[in-house]
């Protein structure tokens, strides 16, 4: 009755979970009290997931779950089976940076980095749900990461290039 | 950081959920969206032998809009809630409490029946459940019962669930014609509990002045506190500035709020009434509205 059966394992504490990250599907024997951010840094072995509070209160471990930004540090592994993850190593292709990333980086959006990976995959999720037209967007966006070095107007101009860039796109198409 | 071991147990039926959590008792606690419960195990507050996740129970994933009104499961996100336009149409209070809650990537995980069932004092959830009169549906592996909101709290991070039983649904009862409704609350910063919360409803008559109002506050009590003297004093005014002032110094005269780490029970009892005042002038803003055509 406790878990699948099928995907019981002999060792009582653990379980069988399949899980998609970045694009590729696998599958691991997880602790049940692994936490899903320890389970992308230690056992995938993805260590641009950053930990910082481990309590949900600063954002770095953000990832991308079926679509949706979610805290890593405030789910199980075990929990994250059957589902899709994106992580911040997803972003880039062959070395090239993703446009967001990009931004960042024109607008020296970042000083240390500890938090940028968590505020990427933020700003991954909400762009995808549509544009950041103007400031206030752009701070609320920005709402549920904590950055302590370098403060946040880079990453609003960034975001806001970004948005308009997507909508010059979109207009040119 | 980490959590303590525990049994992982992961019913895919409620049945089955009611079962184990009679057999395991107080050794057990429900996972449900865990953006509460998950902080309490790493930090080893918590220490339960079993954790019952229940994200995988289908039959508590749904919700439902209707003329009777809103029935929401344990298995619904917060987000999901606050992303329908017809719940945002029907419910716009709630909408806009749920849009205080923490933040969206916290939502995204968080439901609305974990919120309520974790009964923290200074949440939004617990306080707007109360304003719009809803009733906790609860199962056991002996029965259901429905408790109104009213009564469900008890104390700080304390409800009327016993170890054996789940809340299961929110029921939120329509609310009647020309209802308007607001939500106000004052955070140290963006997404924080609030360290006062307001979730005001009412309704204008035809003279111009508001009905059946209910004020309920969130973090100045052990428990959502509906401040019935300050809805006497309001109900049959016209709200006029004269009467805002009367109710944010009745506030101020009659609390005694909670004292805690993050302020004085002083200046929470200052800002009660502020958030009371704003609240009510949001209902004044909607008065050309709600005599209109809804």
């Amino acid at each position: 009755m406790a878990v699948d059966e099928s995907r019981a394992d002999p060792v009582e504490d653990k379980s069988w979970i399949s899980v998609t990250i970045n694009g590729s599907k696998q599958d691991y024997l997880v602790e049940q009290r692994l936490s899903l951010a320890d389970f992308i840094r230690n056992q995938v072995g993805l260590k641009g997931t950053h930990l910082g509070c481990e309590h949900g209160s600063c954002g770095a471990c953000t990832v991308i779950i079926d679509d949706r930004a979610v805290r890593s540090c405030l789910m199980f592994a075990v929990q994250s089976d059957g589902s899709s993850i994106e992580t911040v190593e997803g972003l880039a292709i062959d070395g090239v940076l993703s446009p967001l990333q990009e931004s960042f980086q024109a607008n020296h959006a970042l000083q240390c980095g500890f938090c940028t990976s968590g505020f990427l995959m933020s700003l991954v999720a909400r762009l995808r749900e549509g544009p950041i037209d103007t400031e206030s967007e752009a701070r609320e966006a920005l709402s549920g990461n904590i950055c302590r070095c370098t403060g946040y107007s880079g990453m609003v101009a960034a975001i806001l290039e970004q948005s308009n860039s997507i909508q010059g796109i979109k207009e040119n198409s | 950081m980490k959590s303590a071991p525990f049994k992982y147990y992961v019913p895919s039926e409620i049945d089955e959920a009611l079962e184990l959590l009679y057999q395991l008792g107080d050794e057990a606690k429900i996972l449900a969206g865990g953006q509460s419960l998950v902080p309490m195990l790493n930090y080893r507050l918590l220490s339960p032998a079993n954790l019952l996740d229940i994200n995988r129970v289908s039959e508590l994933k749904r919700y439902s809009l209707t003329d009777e009104g809103l029935k929401i499961g344990a298995g619904v996100r917060q987000r999901e809630i606050e992303l329908s336009p017809e719940i945002e149409l029907a419910f716009p209070v709630l909408h806009q409490a749920l849009t205080n809650v923490a933040h969206v990537q916290i939502r995204n995980r968080g439901t609305i029946c974990g919120s309520l069932a974790h009964a923290d004092s200074a949440a939004e959830l617990p306080s707007v459940m109360v304003a719009l009169g809803a009733q906790m549906v609860i199962r056991s592996g002996v029965g259901d019962r429905a408790v109104k909101a009213e009564e469900f709290f008890k104390f700080h991070l304390t409800s009327d669930l016993e170890p054996a039983e789940i809340l299961t649904e929110v029921h939120v009862p329509k609310l009647p014609a020309k209802t308007v409704g607001a939500f106000e609350e004052v955070t140290r910063r963006k997404g924080d509990f609030a360290l006062v919360g307001a979730a005001l409803l009412g309704q204008w008559d035809a003279n111009g002045q508001i009905q059946n109002c209910r004020i309920v506050c969130s973090g100045v009590a052990p428990v959502p506190l509906r401040l019935r003297f300050a809805e006497d004093i309001v109900n049959g005014t016209d709200l006029s500035d004269q009467v805002l002032v009367n109710v944010q110094q009745s506030v101020m005269d009659s609390l005694d709020p909670t004292e805690d780490i993050h302020t004085s029970s002083h200046y929470r009892k200052i800002v009660t009434g502020v958030v009371v005042r704003r609240g009510l002038s949001r209902l004044v803003d909607q008065r050309g509205a709600a005599n209109g055509s809804r």
